[in-house]
């Protein structure tokens, strides 16, 4: 409590601003009546908070107690501002057309703005967390403000869809909590009682005196809890469905950011497992998780009817073969792991732009009825399928990158796990672009969508799209040194 | 030569008192109900009256069924001579644990199965088939209940169990807790209570128990109504021996002690019986489908009562 | 003497709280199981106590008040007040056979102490006794949620569950209070939602039951 208050004197620190304009935000627009008021605000709140996250590359603030920026976390705190800005100008066009449509009521939408900033709010301070345990509450935040949101079209399919995410991501939150309390149980005899023995700063200095079989336990039930969240095979029913029936923007932040904050968690358990060094390894069960997501989703692309549950699945896919990455350990793998998060946070978010924008035109999520669109859209149609063949991993684009990375690295340690992961990522492949195809190609059919959207939202639309891919196709041609270097630095963190 | 003496005066209170704690339990059910209700000494005009009966035995009768009471009701007797009551001083202490007493039980139970059979009428048929279910689900339960109070006292004795849980050895235990949930359970089954079986009824749906020994009157009926009232009584000094023996005199006591053991059973089983009739009075009959559940919980929680014993060996 | 009393009181209570997931686990009706919540949240807020006393941590009162108040007397009656007012149908529906829920029960009851009691060889007697219990009714709280079809006993089930974690949670000797207060208040907030759910399904459904939802899965078109 102490340290809260002290961290709140100190005007000077970015955090503040980072973690106080969206929790303002949400307090504001809460009282917004007019959504299209409001809609201009959460642009702008998310751009405050945007630059403030940006400043934290020149000034960075010295941890305290409950916040803490380090290498690790400084590009993913800027990563989710980035997203969340983006997504807001996007979630203002796509918005603009569904109240013009009457899918949804302005009271609906009231609520929407407020989620959409309390949502990141509890993203970034479970990013920036210093203590287990505050991480832990901001992800179960994260879990409600994202069931309300992905409820909000109020249909039977929609309130399905909530249900089980409330359901299987609360009990995964649970055995999370678990095992946050066993590591806690394995820090307090060398930490001392109280908040010490949460802080990530000061444990990963000590881990080496944790009792090793402790942590075990609490990896496994770690693993399996935020696991949940990632959407690891076994345990990711509900992400297809939470990513179908919810406003697109919202698919939009769920894929690229909710599941990159829970892997985000994990990871740091990871550290700390790693640092302990007499633990049993937790790499294979990672690898096996993310291999059993990546055949699972690798099927199952193959059979979606709707074009939003296509690409839910295919974050199942790319999030096992991250989890695998990480798994995997060294150098050149957990390189080419943060990459590859970074990559298909921003790719798979112009995804879903663009996947709004079609089903807004068309009038339908059924992929069936969606034909032509290069022919009808030109700009669209393009865009989306350059956006769908680097997320399916096509040269010359950032997640190719990493994908080559990762699977070079295993053939050189690992020949036998590499073989099935290759023929993992040529299954997604060959999924999604069959079903790229119809969509993009051929005559298209007469849109059943809602009205010639305004020339601005239009422009609103577009431009996060836009701005996505090419950041998206510069980082594939080239990746400057800093920023190698800096990824370089993390991964050596990762271990 | 003290073990002697009080090991008859042990096996004469039992008899004794078995009646009256039965009456004891009707009388307060029957107050609970509203009722008036008989007085307490009520059974053993019952006794008497059944006795002075003609005994009216089926032409289809074999010899079991006129063992059958008599043998009932030694097992039974037997069973209720090497439960510790006032005191653990007996001289059968040291020859019967809680094996035999099983045993015992079983015997008694396999005669009146046995005996139901045995005319040949339908009632008597079903009873017997329902009373094997339960006593299949309620002996293991007790065993179990036997297998864990040994690991805690290290000795099947019962008199060793009452002492050692004397002498303060266990403490507040878990173990000891479910132990005693595990042998309520058991206790309300073997003695067909609410909500297994309901003593005071002769619907034929429901009734277990009282189908068995449908065809019975006279002195036989005498026999089997005593066994079970000292079935009854033989619980009730079970779990007043093993889980509080509180007040129990010890080898060695002098007349006072003992004096005190005495106050102790008497309050300790009407304390037990009121229990048992506010339970009845408050709890509807079970389904006979749900017994296998009831009594897989005893088990269970005699399985439970093991296993925590060992966790809090371990710790 | 003292020492061990507190060992073995503590004991005691933290073996009330997973009787009553057993109990959860065994009855058949409704409200029976609501009641029997009430008894674990009860038990738990005397967990709580007793932590407090023992540890001499003054916050956890706190823990054991929410406890008491909220989950073992306000979330009942909501839940009754639900299920009346819903005219939600009164008998458990269970996948598993209650039998076979209690064996597996004990099976995992058996399971988390083998796991916990070797790996926390360093720690406190009381600890590592209260986590091998708090395991125990989490797994539990799971159990009763896959083996449960009712939206309201897989809402118990949870809540169950989350009374192993706060069971956990005490017992870690100084673990700050942050985590308590939050976790009451994310139960605070999740019955709220819950309730807007069992509203909203309720509108739209003719049952509470989940697998009705399924039929409406949106890929099946």
């Amino acid at each position: 409590m102490i340290s809260y208050v002290a961290a709140l004197s100190h005007t000077a620190n970015p955090l503040l601003w980072i973690l106080g304009s969206p929790l303002a935000g949400a307090a504001l627009l809460a009282l917004l009546p007019r959504w299209r008021a409001a809609a201009i605000v959460n642009v702008v709140v998310s751009g405050v908070t945007l630059a403030a996250a940006l400043t934290l590359f020149q000034h960075r603030p010295a941890p305290t107690r409950l916040l803490f920026i380090d290498d690790f976390n400084i590009y993913l705190v800027a990563l989710t501002a980035f997203v969340g800005f983006t997504t807001s100008v996007f979630s203002a066009a796509y918005i603009a057309r569904e109240t013009a449509a009457r899918r949804l009521r302005p009271v609906h939408l009231r609520f929407y703005h407020s989620m959409y900033q309390a949502f990141l709010f509890t993203m970034l301070l479970a990013l920036s967390a210093n203590n287990t345990g505050v991480m832990w509450v901001a992800v179960e935040a994260a879990t409600l403000t994202t069931v309300l949101m992905v409820s909000l079209y109020r249909t039977r399919e929609a309130i399905e869809a909530a249900w089980k995410y409330f359901i299987l991501c609360s009990v995964g939150i649970g055995l999370a909590l678990f095992g946050t309390i066993l590591v806690y149980l394995a820090a307090e005899p060398v930490m001392g009682d109280g908040a010490d023995a949460m802080a990530w700063t000061l444990l990963i200095g000590r881990a080496a005196a944790f009792q090793p079989d402790l942590l075990n336990l609490a990896f496994v039930f770690v693993l399996v809890g935020y696991g949940t969240k990632v959407g690891l095979a076994p345990l990711h029913a509900w992400l297809p469905d939470a990513h179908a029936e919810g406003p697109t923007p919202i698919s939009a932040v769920l894929s690229g950011l909710l599941l990159n904050v829970a892997l985000y968690a994990l990871l740091r358990f990871k550290m700390l497992i790693a640092a302990n060094g007499h633990t049993l390894a937790p790499g294979p069960l990672m690898v096996m998780m993310g291999l059993s997501s990546l055949f699972l989703a690798g099927f199952m692309l193959y059979r979606r009817g709707d074009i939003k549950r296509l690409f839910a699945y295919s974050s199942i896919e790319h999030m096992g073969v991250i989890t695998f990455t990480f798994g995997m350990g060294g150098a050149v793998a957990n390189f080419a792991g943060l990459m590859h998060m970074t990559m298909h946070s921003l790719t798979k978010s112009a995804i879903f732009f663009a996947v709004g924008i079609i089903s807004q035109n068309a009038g339908t999520k059924r992929i069936a009825d969606i034909r032509g669109l290069t022919v009808s859209h030109p700009f669209l149609g393009w865009t989306f399928l350059l956006a769908v063949l680097a997320i399916a991993g096509l040269p010359p684009m950032g997640v190719f990158m990493s994908e080559f990375l990762v699977v070079s690295s295993t053939f050189a340690r690992q020949p036998l796990l590499a073989l099935p992961l290759a023929l993992g990522l040529l299954l997604a492949f060959g999924a999604l672009v069959s079903r790229v195809q119809g969509m993009a190609f051929g005559t298209p059919l007469a849109a059943a969508g809602h009205g010639r959207p305004s020339p601005m939202a239009n422009a609103m639309a577009y431009a996060p799209l836009s701005a996505h891919m090419v950041l998206v196709v510069v980082a594939g041609l080239y990746l400057p040194p800093v920023l190698v270097s800096w990824f370089q630095t993390v991964a050596k963190l990762l271990g | 030569m003290t073990a002697i003496l009080l090991q008859f005066a042990h096996i004469l209170l039992v008899v004794a008192l078995a009646p009256l704690v039965t009456g004891w339990v009707r009388l307060v059910k029957a107050r609970l109900n509203g009722r008036c209700g008989p007085s307490p000494f009520q059974p053993y005009r019952d006794l008497y009256r059944l006795l002075q009966k003609e005994a009216v035995i089926a032409h289809s009768a074999s010899w079991i069924f006129r063992a059958a009471p008599y043998v009932t009701f030694a097992a039974v007797w037997l069973a209720a001579c090497i439960v510790p009551t006032f005191t653990t001083d007996l001289l059968l202490a040291p020859a019967a644990d809680l094996i035999a007493l099983v045993a015992l039980l079983g015997l008694a139970r396999f005669w009146t199965a046995l005996a139901g059979m045995d005319v040949g009428t339908a009632f008597g048929g079903l009873g017997s088939s329902r009373e094997m279910l339960i006593a299949s689900l309620a002996e293991p339960a007790m065993l179990m209940v036997t297998f864990s109070l040994s690991l805690l006292s290290g000795s099947t004795s019962a008199a060793h169990i009452a002492a050692f849980v004397l002498s303060g050895g266990i403490g507040l235990s878990v173990s000891l807790g479910l132990a005693l949930a595990a042998m309520v359970m058991v206790a309300i089954a073997e003695n067909g209570r609410i909500p297994i079986d309901n003593p005071a009824t002769h619907l034929e749906l429901t009734m277990v128990h009282e189908a068995m020994v449908l065809e019975y009157s006279g002195r036989h009926l005498a026999m089997i109504e005593a066994a079970g009232m000292v079935r009854l009584t033989l619980f009730m000094a079970l779990i007043g021996c093993l889980f509080m023996p509180w007040g129990m005199a010890r080898p060695g006591a002098d007349l006072a002690e003992i004096a005190i053991g005495l106050g102790a059973f008497l309050g300790k089983t009407f304390a037990l019986g009121t229990v048992l009739a506010l339970f009845e009075t408050s709890i509807a009959k079970m389904r006979v489908f749900r017994y296998a559940d009831f009594l897989g919980g005893a088990l269970l929680l005699a399985l439970l009562a093991t296993i925590f014993h060992y966790v809090s060996e371990a710790v | 003497m003292f020492a061990h009393l507190s060992y073995d009181v503590a004991h005691l209570i933290g073996a009330t709280v997973l009787m009553a997931g057993f109990g959860l686990l065994y009855q058949r009706r409704l409200q029976a199981v609501l009641n029997t919540f009430a008894f674990q949240a009860l038990a738990l807020a005397a967990a709580a106590g007793w932590q407090a006393h023992v540890q001499n941590a003054p916050h956890l009162w706190a823990t054991a008040g929410i406890a008491l108040v909220f989950k073992a007397l306000l979330v009942p009656f909501a839940l009754h007040w639900l299920v009346e007012r819903l005219g939600i149908h009164r008998t458990v529906e269970t996948a598993l056979s209650i039998g076979w829920t209690m064996i597996v029960g004990v099976a995992l009851v058996a399971l988390s102490i083998m796991l916990v009691l070797p790996v926390t060889a360093g720690a406190a007697a009381l600890t590592r006794e209260s986590l091998a219990l708090a395991m125990s009714v989490v797994l539990l709280g799971l159990l009763m949620m896959i083996t449960r079809h009712n939206a309201v006993t897989q809402v118990v089930g949870f809540m169950a569950l989350e009374n192993g974690l706060i069971l956990a949670a005490v017992s870690a000797k100084g673990m700050p209070l942050v985590v308590e207060i939050s976790i009451a208040f994310s139960v605070l907030v999740a019955m709220i939602l819950f309730g807007i759910f069992f509203f909203r399904i309720r509108e739209r459904f003719d049952s509470l039951d989940v697998q009705y939802l399924e039929t409406f899965r949106g890929d099946r078109q």
